[in-house]
């Protein structure tokens, strides 16, 4: 038998219904649902899913972005069409199933021993001989051979002879109902946990997608699941020593809340890292409250190992603040302000106003552990780079699996605070700024950095750190730079040093000239013409003294110029340091190594920073961490439906490709008796062949072997 | 008439296990008897260091290993000697201990070790011997004969080549162990990993059908897909310095992708397996205008459609026109390749074995690649319903999955009821290779998702 792949023939009196239900049935049709299938899927993979609808409108344009919306192709997987093809599969694999295994079960039983003897020379696979042994023996011989080969059969005496009918390997059509009624299981399964029951569920309870803010516990029933939901894929948050009951499921328009039979405590969460700054462990220290028994239950979830209470699975999904506490310490950017302290929680915003301008302080993230490469992909060696060929590139890479020729220089650098800063108008800059100083071609840096919008890459401020491995010595200076009796004052000791003792009569221009340096680097004097300048580049820093220069100076004096004028800054900017140490009663620094060091990337933070995008930079004076473990609890009774059809299907594909079904027929007659009467020789007719649903090299080789031995001592 | 079943003689003597036991070799037993020998050592050393379901791989792994050894012969001669020369790598490596485990610096300056037994070093012999093999076989179209020492030649290097590459792969998972604590794993983590497991499967897959059907000469075509996978390994080595042990990100952690990535690379070796027997199949048998079309037509259209258009209309960036015409130039290069094979098919074709051979590889490694790549499928699920809470997301990888299983469910349909052959079933399986190699590769390029585990 083969499997019929026509659909099936009802009797029904209109003819639309008997074409409709063959065409369902039919394999044609299921093969295109199957590729409609895949069509979808690699779109659904091409145009990311279940993005906010503004990403798209950025990606496609307003109008595809609109046409994509209303087709689905933002979420393939769960508008209706797809899930409509998905039930025509279903339907239709089931109606296949149904045709076929009336059928299967009918060939299982039978040995189709009433073939006539005519018909096995039409056969692919056929032979046959005459024999020396009687009949009696022929049968013997090749009942025994075929016994011992593991065929099963059925004798048939009929009047002119013997017909053996034989078959193996009838595993392969059980395969056939196993394969395909996996699918259905499968589908079915993966219908019953999908997005589909979910929205059935709200729509016979009437409740609705949230789309609004605020706490959990104030939003109203209306868009609230009971417990008993059967099916449910939601996030739980739940922040270090507290706990949680309502779980989060995202839907298309809004979130539902899904009430659980029970609380979870998070006592801790754990992570941990290896020395690569790669995460190793994530974990969760749970206490499971339930609520109908009072029983606490504690668990352990980790990736990979879920924790199960009432149906309800627990996954570790991901992590997150769970309101830590921050103490921020702002440093004012801008002249005259002075040093304050901020606290807030992450999550959590606060105003913040600096004299009419208001802004508000956005705590958005604490990290408390940074692992940076921080060798710079330079070559270790110091060899030229040109002379590296690929043999010796190669030649690297030999020995042990555990090392890269490239030596990283992986350092945890310390807890990172971000935060927004936004103003009246609603825009925000985002931040990040470190609390340690890390080191940083020898010199030890506070990394500030800021960007304006979420798509940029940080830009960072790299801010020397102090002999005290603070930030306030820069801050001071900086402030000493904006405030013009300090400059005066550091013009006039830059002055006084630096004039040459035989000439006294430089002193005056000297210091004028340091003045006009530090004022010009301050921004407090204009470098050239205002209206040359664009108004919203700040003219100050390095670029400021460049300017001035490329304005007034004739450009065969300007390397010359500049190489001074830079010096002067130099060294006005050092006795404006030490001036400002002077004031906040600090002893003067000497002209070494570490200070010189400090100086240079003074003098270039000072000059970026006149281009930092706040009045105000935040440091992270304190904190206390508090976690939270951001958990998947689901319930998918549709799961063990799945399972099953899963490993139906493995049996099923291996039982298809690999159990081949053949069936076998010998027919054994006397030989026609002749006029030399039983003298001919031959005794016995012996006639075979071997039916088989799929022609192979190998299955042409068995029977080979078969028709050799059965038909063996032919004359 | 009368029917009768042969009932009393089914009581004879059954078939099956008996013989199958019975007809085995003193060397089989040898064989089982060190299988389960080094088993029960390994289970004794280790097992504390495993939880349960790995000691039942691991004693699952036992019949599997005795079973694949007496299905095919060679393969115990493959495993004694790998195991063979990994202990002694081990040996080697165990003369000197550091803080943890073996001081690994020794790959530096022990002799073998350092050019050959280290896991880079044999791997990298792995690609020499592979890019050898290869050339070897493709000589072998110029000879007279159809087995001549060209072939014979590549063969043995392909065999040399998987020896190595298996050595490397086992002392590659030594040497994760003596970094340090926690670190170590199987090597089928990462995209490194995976593509020597790729490589030495793919061959292992054709050598066993080249000893099956005494043909050598699909060796150009196989060995071909495989030097292409050690080209990009070596640029990924070179380039990106991906030949690094990486420890285990927590969702790897798993005794689950010990079964999940080997199945799923059997079912991408062997359909790329039948993919280049399909070529050798159209180069033969389809017409000089079909094979015009279909290799240098088509692929060129659908390649060159787009960046016209881009060029036209805009919309890439400089990057993008960068990159699509790297990719256009690969591409170009393939249908290079194309070119010449249908300009030399006459010499090629004399070699290529009957369409009817041809045709039972393709089925075959087909069926063996959608058999497992089912139960990857299957075990993927059941490993993400743990990992990520759910067995089925959508996730890009997942779908491409499922696309690559749903294209191969067709193929066989129509073949095994429908009775699909010829070139046609040979054109689709040709075709097969683009689905499988975007699922592997161009999913971690060009998709992201959940599945990043092997990002280029």
């Amino acid at each position: 038998m083969t499997i019929s792949t026509t659909g099936i023939e009802v009797r029904a009196r209109s003819r639309g219904v008997r074409d409709s239900v063959e065409l369902v049935s039919s394999m044609r049709f299921s093969i295109s649902l199957l590729t409609v299938i895949c069509i979808a899927a690699v779109i659904g993979t091409v145009v990311k899913q279940h993005e906010p609808f503004n990403n798209y409108v950025n990606q496609f344009g307003p109008f595809w972005a609109e046409v994509f919306a209303r087709v689905g192709l933002t979420t393939v997987y769960s508008v209706w069409w797809f899930l409509l093809i998905l039930a025509f599969l279903v339907l239709s694999t089931s109606l296949c199933i149904a045709r076929n295994v009336p059928k299967i079960i009918h060939d299982l039983r039978t040995y189709k021993e009433h073939v006539r003897e005519q018909a096995l020379a039409s056969f692919h696979h056929h032979g046959q001989a005459e024999l020396a042994e009687s009949p009696a023996q022929a049968f013997d011989r090749i009942a025994a051979l075929l016994v011992h080969g593991g065929w099963k059969a059925k004798v048939q005496q009929r009047a002119t002879g013997t017909m053996i009918a034989a078959r193996r390997g009838t595993a392969n059509k059980l395969g056939y109902i196993a394969a395909h009624s996996a699918i259905v299981l499968v589908c079915l399964g993966g219908l019953l946990d999908g997005d589909l029951i979910v929205r059935l569920q709200m729509a016979l309870q009437g409740k609705s997608s949230y789309t609004g803010g605020g706490m959990m516990r104030d939003v109203p029933a209306a868009y609230r699941l009971g417990p008993n939901t059967p099916t449910f894929r939601a996030n739980l948050l739940v922040p270090e020593g507290a706990r949680a009951s309502t779980a989060v499921i995202s839907m298309q328009d809004g979130v539902v809340l899904q009430d659980l039979p029970f609380d979870v405590e998070l006592k801790k969460f754990i992570v941990d890292y290896y020395d690569t700054g790669m995460p190793k462990l994530f974990a969760s220290e749970i206490v499971i409250h339930d609520h109908d028994t009072g029983a606490a239950v504690p668990a352990l979830v980790k990736v990979n190992e879920p924790a199960f209470h009432r149906g309800v699975a627990i996954y570790q999904s991901s992590f997150d603040d769970g309101g830590s506490a921050l103490t921020l310490r702002g440093v004012p950017m801008s002249a005259g302000g002075s040093a304050f302290k901020v606290d807030g929680v992450v999550g959590g915003s606060t105003e913040i106003s600096n004299g009419d301008a208001k802004m508000t302080l956005e705590f958005t993230g604490l990290r408390v552990i940074n692992v940076e490469n921080l060798s710079g992909n330079k070559t270790a060696s110091g060899a030229d780079v040109r002379k590296v060929d690929l043999a010796s590139t190669l030649g690297e890479h030999l020995g042990s699996g555990a090392k890269g020729s490239n030596k990283k220089e992986l350092r945890n650098i310390g807890p990172s605070v971000s935060y927004k800063l936004r103003d009246a108008a609603g825009q925000a800059r985002e931040f990040n700024n470190y609390m340690l100083p890390v080191e940083l071609d020898g010199q030890r840096v506070f990394l500030a950095g800021a960007r304006d919008k979420p798509d940029q890459e940080m830009r960072y401020l790299r801010i020397p750190a102090d002999a005290d491995d603070r930030i306030d010595g820069w801050v001071r200076l900086r402030e000493g730079l904006l405030d013009p009796a300090l400059r005066a004052k550091a013009a006039t000791r830059y002055a006084a040093i630096a004039t040459p003792a035989d000439k006294p009569e430089m002193a005056a221009q000297l210091g004028t000239t340091a003045l006009r340096a530090l004022a010009l680097f301050a921004g407090a004097e204009p470098a050239k013409d205002r209206a040359a300048g664009t108004a919203d580049v700040p003219q100050a820093g390095l670029q400021a003294i460049s300017q001035f220069i490329e304005s007034s100076v004739p450009e065969a004096d300007r390397p010359r110029i500049s190489d001074v004028l830079l010096r002067i800054l130099n060294g006005s900017l050092f006795e404006l340091l030490n001036l400002t140490r002077e004031n906040a009663g600090l002893a003067p620094l000497k002209a070494e190594p570490a200070t010189q060091n400090f100086m240079t990337q003074a003098v270039l933070s000072l000059s970026d920073s006149f281009f930092y995008p706040a009045p105000v930079l935040f440091e992270l004076d304190q904190f206390k961490q508090v976690q939270a473990s951001v958990f998947q609890v689901t319930r998918a009774p549709g799961k063990k439906l799945v399972y099953l059809g899963a490993v139906l299907l493995i049996v099923g594909v291996f039982a298809m490709l690999y159990i081949r079904e053949r069936r076998l027929w010998v027919w054994i007659t006397p030989a026609a008796i002749g006029p030399e009467g039983a003298l001919s020789g031959a005794a016995t007719k012996v006639a075979t062949a071997l039916s088989t649903t799929r022609r192979t090299l190998d299955g042409d080789a068995e029977f080979d072997e078969l028709k050799r031995s059965i038909l063996k001592g032919s004359s | 008439m009368n029917t009768t079943t042969l009932k009393s003689l089914t009581l004879g003597r059954p078939s099956g296990p008996v013989g199958f036991f019975s007809g085995r070799s003193a060397f089989d037993w040898l064989f089982a008897a060190l299988v389960i020998c080094g088993g029960a050592f390994a289970f004794s050393k280790y097992a504390a260091a495993m939880d349960v379901y790995e000691r039942a791989i691991l004693i699952g792994a036992l019949p599997v290993a005795v079973l694949l050894g007496w299905f095919w012969g060679a393969l115990r001669v493959l495993m004694v000697g790998v195991a063979a020369t990994a202990l002694f790598a081990i040996s080697l490596y165990n003369r000197q201990l550091d803080g943890f485990g073996a001081d690994l610096a020794q790959a530096e300056h022990v002799f073998m070790l350092k050019y050959f037994l280290s896991s880079q070093s044999a791997i990298m012999w792995m690609s020499v011997l592979f890019f050898m093999s290869t050339t070897f076989y493709w000589i072998g179209f110029a000879a007279k004969t159809e087995q001549n020492t060209a072939v014979r030649i590549g063969s043995g290097m392909a065999w040399a080549a998987v020896f190595m590459a298996l050595t490397g792969t086992v002392v590659r998972w030594f040497e994760s162990h003596q970094i340090g604590p926690d670190i170590g794993h199987i090597p089928v983590s990462n995209l490194y990993e995976v593509f020597v497991l790729f490589c030495w499967l793919t061959a292992l897959f054709y050598l066993y059908y080249e000893q099956h059907y005494r043909i050598k000469s699909l060796g150009a075509f196989v060995m071909l897909v495989v030097s292409c996978a050690v080209g990009f390994l070596i640029w990924y080595t070179v380039a990106r310095e991906a030949s690094e042990i990486q420890p285990l990100v927590p969702a790897l952690q798993s005794w689950w992708m010990k079964l999940h990535v080997p199945a799923n690379f059997i079912g991408y070796g062997s359909f790329a397996l039948s993919a280049m027997v399909a070529l050798a199949y159209v180069l033969k048998n389809s017409t000089t205008r079909a094979l015009w079309t279909g290799l240098i037509g088509v692929p060129g259209a659908v390649i060159a459609l787009p960046l016209i258009g881009f060029a036209l209309f805009g919309g890439l960036q400089a990057d993008g026109m960068a990159a699509a015409a790297k990719a256009g130039r690969m591409v170009g290069g393939v249908m290079v390749f194309f070119a010449v094979t249908i300009l030399a098919r006459r010499w090629i074709n004399a070699r290529t074995p009957s369409a009817e051979i041809a045709d039972d590889v393709m089925y075959k490694s087909i069926a063996v690649g959608f058999a497992f790549f089912t139960i990857a499928t299957i075990l993927g699920a059941f490993w993400a319903a743990e990992a990520w809470g759910g067995y089925w997301s959508w996730d890009p990888k997942e779908t491409w999955a499922l696309i690559v299983w749903l294209n191969y469910a067709a193929w066989l349909h129509m073949r095994l009821i429908k009775g699909l052959r010829g070139t046609l079933s040979a054109w689709w399986a040709l075709t097969g290779l683009v689905v499988t190699s975007f699922a592997f590769l161009g999913v971690n390029m060009f998709l992201s998702g959940l599945h990043s585990y092997g990002t280029l």
